[in-house]
């Protein structure tokens, strides 16, 4: 691969441009959107309005437009609400699965066969299954618009307990009785022994957490109607269909500030993100 | 990806060696686990079942038994046949798009060494990007008036095209939107099942005769993804069918773009028609269940090429 001769035989050359050629095509529809939203955030309303072609804007309208989104949804606001849902999650997420899929992989116990199964088919059910009956009960209670009904659906996710599982099934016995002997409780063994050395598979499920809960909009949507508690995807909805007038140079403000931290740190740590999203493929 | 061993763990140390602490530690890690799994998946899963075959809606004085009755109104219901229809008309159009593109850029980016980085950045790129944020940059890309795109078609000589607001319109371009955010998915997908595959596979075709690229890709690589072409294909069925966030942002589920989620929506959450609601979310079950034991089922396969 890397002695590349030269001249270039003609049809390797023809292959490698051809390549290249579909492949810029995609990438261009691809990235298109994401140009344009920026190129139209930088825009004046008049140039808008005309709908050219353009790529440069004439003038720059940034700073007008950034101000106007901010002022007009408090966008700050469903990024707090955003952090908040996704941590308060991801860490309940991990206090329960970490130690019910060590015991699942490593202990024995009355149950666990059945337990495991009862996984497995969860892995099958998404939120909007159980969603009706768990808004019923939510709204019996009356606590529909928090951030625990945001939440509350989310704590067990049978996935992480399958994952764990996998990775903890790697981890050698030897060791685990060692540390026995050594009169460590199986407390102890599970969070100094064996989570430090599942953190690869820790990191890529909360990158995987996070970003499913960044972006869910359907659970939020049922259970929110006020929008101080509105997270990022459902505060783009109520700021998508408010009066922004025509003003689509302050709606893309406001979208490229709500998609700006995802792909942010999708950039800064691509591999990790791209394994976090993909290995765990089971959405 | 996934191997699913349902077989408990071959236990190595000699039971005796077992004390009760475990059996009592086993037992004390899965109680929150257990609990969460009762309150927020079984039980409701049982409250469900119950409701769809009731006409519970939020208000009513008394609840009445309906027995099947949910389902053949739903049979016969033209929003929710709509509904179903236009499901299926999206999955049909994401789901071989989403495969082959998504196998074609993968085959094209493997062959890359420089520019390999940068590819995965452009087509992963719309996986990270907030959905909803996406769909209202999609709505303007697509305005009749403003948009670049229909500016483009002018500019080319073509009439003006109204993406969302033309009936038969909507699904396809709500599918072109969901191939978008899709395809660098499938794309890191293949891409490692391509990294899998041995090279010495492709040496031994070569002394075969098998030389030319069309050549090698039939006679190893498509076979050896065929495993990873099956979970993606399963995987691009689910998420397709579960298509929910373009149409609340684009349409709002109006004339033409109706969606099985966005109806089970409207009737549980907006109209409060539970019973109805929760029968046709045992649909949507169904059908989730059906996508997950064809995968199993595919996975049992692997196991026994």
């Amino acid at each position: 691969m890397k002695a590349v001769r030269f001249p270039l035989p003609a049809g390797r050359l023809l292959r490698f441009a051809g390549a290249h050629a579909v492949l810029l095509v995609g990438a261009a529809f691809m990235l298109l959107p994401f140009l344009w939203m920026l190129l139209t955030a930088i825009r004046a309303p008049d140039e808008i309005l005309t709908g050219g072609l353009n790529p440069i804007p004439r003038s720059f309208h940034a700073v007008e437009n950034f101000s106007a989104a901010m002022q007009q949804a408090p966008l700050l606001r469903f990024m707090v609400n955003g952090v908040i849902i996704c941590s308060g999650i991801l860490i309940i997420q991990l206090l329960v699965a970490i130690p019910a899929a060590y015991a699942l992989a490593k202990l024995r116990f009355p149950g666990r066969g059945l337990l495991f199964a009862a996984v497995i088919g969860g892995l099958c059910i998404p939120i909007q299954v159980p969603a009706l009956p768990i808004y019923l009960a939510l709204a019996e209670f009356g606590l529909l618009d928090s951030y625990f009904a945001m939440m509350v659906p989310f704590f067990l996710s049978v996935f992480a307990i399958f994952l764990f599982r996998q990775t903890f099934r790697g981890f050698p016995d030897e060791i685990l009785q060692a540390a026995r002997v050594d009169g460590l409780g199986e407390f102890e063994i599970l969070w100094r022994i064996v989570v430090p050395s599942a953190l690869p598979a820790i990191a890529a499920f909360s990158i995987f957490s996070i970003v499913a809960h960044w972006n869910d909009l359907y659970w939020p949507m049922i259970v929110i109607q006020r929008m101080d508690y509105a997270p990022p995807p459902l505060g783009m909805l109520f700021f998508a269909n408010s009066e922004t007038g025509a003003s689509y140079g302050v709606l893309m403000a406001g979208a490229t500030i709500i998609t700006a931290p995802l792909v942010i740190v999708f950039l800064l740590a691509r591999r990790r993100f791209v394994q976090g999203i993909t290995m765990t493929g089971i959405k | 990806m996934t191997t699913l061993a349902l077989a408990p763990a071959i236990d190595r140390v000699p039971r005796r060696a077992r004390p009760v602490r475990e059996l009592l530690a086993g037992t004390l890690f899965v109680v929150p686990a257990t609990m969460l799994l009762l309150a927020i998946i079984l039980a409701p899963l049982l409250c469900l079942l119950i409701l769809s075959v009731t006409d519970y809606e939020i208000g009513a004085m008394q609840i009445r038994w309906l027995g099947l009755a949910n389902f053949e109104k739903a049979l016969s219901d033209p929003v929710f046949r709509r509904a179903m229809g236009n499901t299926l008309l999206y999955v049909a159009l994401v789901l071989p798009g989403g495969v082959f593109i998504g196998l074609l850029v993968a085959l094209l980016v493997h062959g890359r060494t420089r520019s390999r980085a940068f590819y995965e950045v452009a087509y992963f790129l719309p996986v990270t990007a907030t959905l909803i944020a996406m769909a209202a940059v999609w709505q303007f890309l697509l305005h009749p008036k403003l948009g670049p795109v229909n500016g483009l078609l002018k500019a080319a000589g073509f009439p003006e095209m109204a993406f969302i607001s033309e009936p038969s319109l909507l699904i396809p371009t709500l599918a072109a939107i969901g191939l978008w955010n899709l395809i660098g998915f499938n794309m890191i997908l293949f891409l490692a099942g391509l990294t899998a595959i041995p090279r010495d596979l492709y040496d031994a075709a070569e002394i075969d005769g098998a030389g030319g690229p069309i050549d090698r890709f039939l006679t190893v690589t498509w076979p050896q993804l065929a495993p990873t072409t099956m979970f993606v294909a399963v995987t691009t069925s689910i998420t397709a069918f579960k298509v929910f966030d373009t149409v609340a942002v684009l349409t709002r589920g109006r004339d033409g773009s109706e969606v099985l989620l966005y109806a089970i929506y409207l009737e549980g959450f907006q109209y409060f028609k539970i019973g109805y609601s929760a029968a046709l979310t045992v649909i949507f079950l169904a059908f989730m269940l059906a996508f997950s034991v064809f995968q199993a089922f595919q996975l049992d396969r692997k196991v026994h090429y």
